[in-house]
């Protein structure tokens, strides 16, 4: 079993914040495979599609015959733990700071035997099952977990170096009015958070949910509103320095594409809640975040934004929601390239119509709050980058991925083709 | 109203004396332009009213070294503010209808104020009725013509959600009912009605008939209206002078504005 974490001591305010150090992030393009399937949480292999032999490690040509053509496939993740040993200096400031670190050789059922960071409790010789998540410096790698559950084993330093458990780390969700708030909020509290922040725009008029979340243990509701540059900076200036994860939940939306609105008003308030309200958040908050990667148990772990999945690919029913989406999206990009050097996780949680007021004539299937709240707690625990919630999201992605023209001709179908 | 001086230049030469000397004093009846302060609420699938935001340009940086400014947004009828005639469809083909049409001397006028601070505080939906008019025009005389009424209810010394006191079936504060307007837009031929709440009307004014009877009849006659007002309960019933400027917005329906009351220092007299 692993030792489980306890609450962190409050900080000795005479000691230095440690620098967040990185391991290496160099890779070649074909490795970046690996990378681009960890931000989802998923194992994948290149598999020659002429010889369908398993590719270990990722490369240009199949080493059995020298085909070019490796898609990357999900591959079973079971293997054996062959060989191990661990770490206990290096030349990497990274490791050195934190060994001793184990590693070893896996044998996967699917092959090919890959090198990977081995948990704590996986017996030698023990069956193990891989893991492809991305590291500190936003790059894929395999990490073998014990083929059954054990005692605490999220709480293994090495594993912990992958994720953004919110086991005592304390959260910001920035948007409390929003329908997603409570069920949020709860997730959070069930996931152990310590202190569960909750920014109240506009305090001067009520909402429903208000006193559900007040009743919520450790959450503490602040003054924010995401479109007053004034109020962003005014709370980071106080939390700012204790924001270990920070979920962006504001939203503004209004159905409606170019000709059906008479102004820009709607669209304005989409640029300035979606767009800018993301912008702002990232000003204020990014640089004490980026700061604080690697200050100790409650470090600084991840930013998400939920974004809507019309981000990918227009919804012309809400045509200018899904641009400002677009925006935010790509702004998110931004963010992780910038958040990167402090090992702070940027994960875009992508979610199509949801169960709320502003949905509330669409058919099913809708992404309930609740569903989108574990979905926000499971990728943190897992370290994700990119999540798609629902059914919807989910179909559109795989559209977009097999064919992006398609898929916006497809959308353009008055029920989105589906989506 | 005429002046009792002949002498123009000699009643604008003592004004200007009594300012000066504090004789007479200026009260300031606006509210600080800030970004907590509530603006009506309408429901959701309505266009809004833009709340005040300001962006920093520069402050003596890298962005501009000598000099801090700011851009700031909002809508016309965010804090303190008037409305001119074209906000209300009534008012919608009254002439000189916009703010940057209304003549400059419309902005400066007498003022009455009627204090309904004791009934708003006992119902928050009290109302200004043609009886309580009666009883303040029996101890303070006629309202003049052309005069601005200002309806103090202290409403203004309310702080976050108890100033719309916003319920699940509308807002609740105190307001003019349809027969007080009638009584004074048509009978008195006010100027214009101020109050210290977000609007014009009550909170429950939707449910009148006409709706929003201060709107409805005030701008209809082509007069206008002050609201978000502050500091009422340092105006005297009568005898002070209104300043209300708003900004010249070409064909604009109203404006945040700075209102002011030169008021006869009392400490002086």
């Amino acid at each position: 079993m692993t030792s489980p974490i306890v609450p962190p001591p409050k900080k000795d305010p005479q000691k230095r914040t440690r620098t967040q150090t990185l391991p290496s992030g160099a890779r070649s393009r074909a490795a970046l495979g690996l990378t681009a399937a960890a931000a989802e949480g998923r194992f994948m292999l290149q598999v020659c599609a002429e010889c369908g032999a398993v590719q270990y490690p990722p490369r240009d040509a199949c080493s059995a015959c020298l085909s070019t053509d490796l898609p990357w496939k999900d591959i079973p993740p079971a293997g054996r733990l062959i060989a191990e040993t661990t770490v206990r200096t290096s030349t990497s400031t990274y490791f050195r700071e934190r060994t001793p670190w184990r590693v070893g050789t896996v044998r996967l059922d699917a092959g090919p035997s890959v090198i990977c960071h081995v948990h704590g409790d996986v017996a030698r010789g023990g069956a193990v099952h891989i893991i492809n998540r991305l590291d500190k410096s936003g790059q894929g790698v395999l990490f073998a977990l014990p083929a059954e559950r054990t005692q605490n084993m999220e709480d293994d330093p090495q594993l912990r170096e992958l994720t953004a458990n919110p086991k005592f780390r304390r959260v910001l969700i920035t948007d409390a009015r929003s329908e997603n708030a409570l069920a949020l909020a709860q997730a959070f509290s069930k996931a152990e958070a310590s202190i569960i922040f909750l920014g109240e725009a506009e305090g001067w008029r009520p909402y429903p949910h208000r006193a559900a979340l007040a009743a919520i243990p450790g959450v503490e509701l602040v003054p924010l509103d995401v479109t007053d540059t004034r109020s962003v900076a005014e709370l980071a200036g106080e939390i700012g320095g204790k924001t270990d994860i920070l979920v962006n939940n504001a939203r503004f939306m209004r159905p409606g594409g170019i000709m059906d609105r008479g102004d820009t008003i709607f669209a304005r308030d989409e640029m300035e809640v979606n767009y800018l309200g993301l912008m702002r958040l990232a000003q204020a908050f990014g640089p004490a975040m980026r700061g604080r990667g690697a200050d100790g148990q409650n470090s600084a772990a991840a930013w998400v934004n939920i974004l809507s999945v019309y981000a990918y690919a227009n919804l012309p029913a809400l045509g200018a929601f899904s641009a400002a989406s677009a925006a935010a999206w790509s702004l998110s990009q931004c963010l992780r390239a910038e958040m990167r050097p402090g090992g702070v996780r940027v994960m875009n949680v992508y979610t199509g119509p949801t169960d709320d007021d502003w949905h509330q004539p669409l058919p099913p299937p809708k992404v309930a709050p609740s569903v989108l709240a574990k979905a926000v707690v499971a990728g943190l625990k897992d370290g994700l980058e990119d999540v798609f919630v629902g059914d919807v999201a989910r179909d559109l992605i795989d559209r977009w991925r097999a064919g992006p023209k398609i898929l916006e001709r497809e959308m353009s179908e008055t029920d989105g083709g589906g989506a | 109203m005429t002046a009792k001086t002949s002498n123009p230049a000699a009643l604008i030469g003592d004004l200007a004396l009594a300012l000066a000397s504090g004789a007479i004093e200026v009260v300031d009846l606006t509210h600080t332009l800030d970004q907590d302060f509530p603006v009506i609420v309408l429901p959701p699938e309505f266009g809004q009213c833009a709340r005040f935001r300001m962006e920093e340009i520069s402050a003596y940086d890298h962005r501009g070294p000598a000099w801090k400014w700011h851009n700031f947004t909002c809508c016309e009828h965010t804090g303190t503010h008037f409305d001119a005639p074209s906000h209300w469809i009534s008012g919608r083909d009254v002439p000189n209808g916009s703010v940057d049409e209304i003549p400059a001397a419309r902005f400066i006028g007498p003022v009455c104020v009627i204090d309904c601070s004791e009934g708003a505080k006992a119902n928050e939906d009290f109302e200004l009725t043609p009886e309580i008019i009666a009883a303040w025009e029996a101890e303070h005389g006629r309202i003049p013509q052309e005069s601005w009424v200002l309806m103090r209810t202290d409403w203004s010394k309310r702080r976050g959600a108890a100033y719309l006191n916003m319920r699940e079936d509308g807002a609740h504060s105190p307001g003019p009912t349809p027969e007080a307007v009638r009584l004074l837009v048509h009978e008195r031929g006010i100027r214009g009605f101020g109050t210290e709440t977000v609007g014009t009307d009550a909170g429950q004014g939707a449910h009148y008939t006409p709706p929003y009877p201060a709107h409805h009849y005030l701008h209809g006659a082509g007069r206008y209206g002050l609201q978000c007002l502050n500091n009422l309960d340092r105006l005297p019933a009568t005898g002070a002078m209104l300043i209300a400027t708003p900004l010249k917005i070409k064909n604009g329906t109203g404006s945040p504005l700075r209102v002011v009351a030169l008021v006869p220092n009392r400490e002086s007299d």
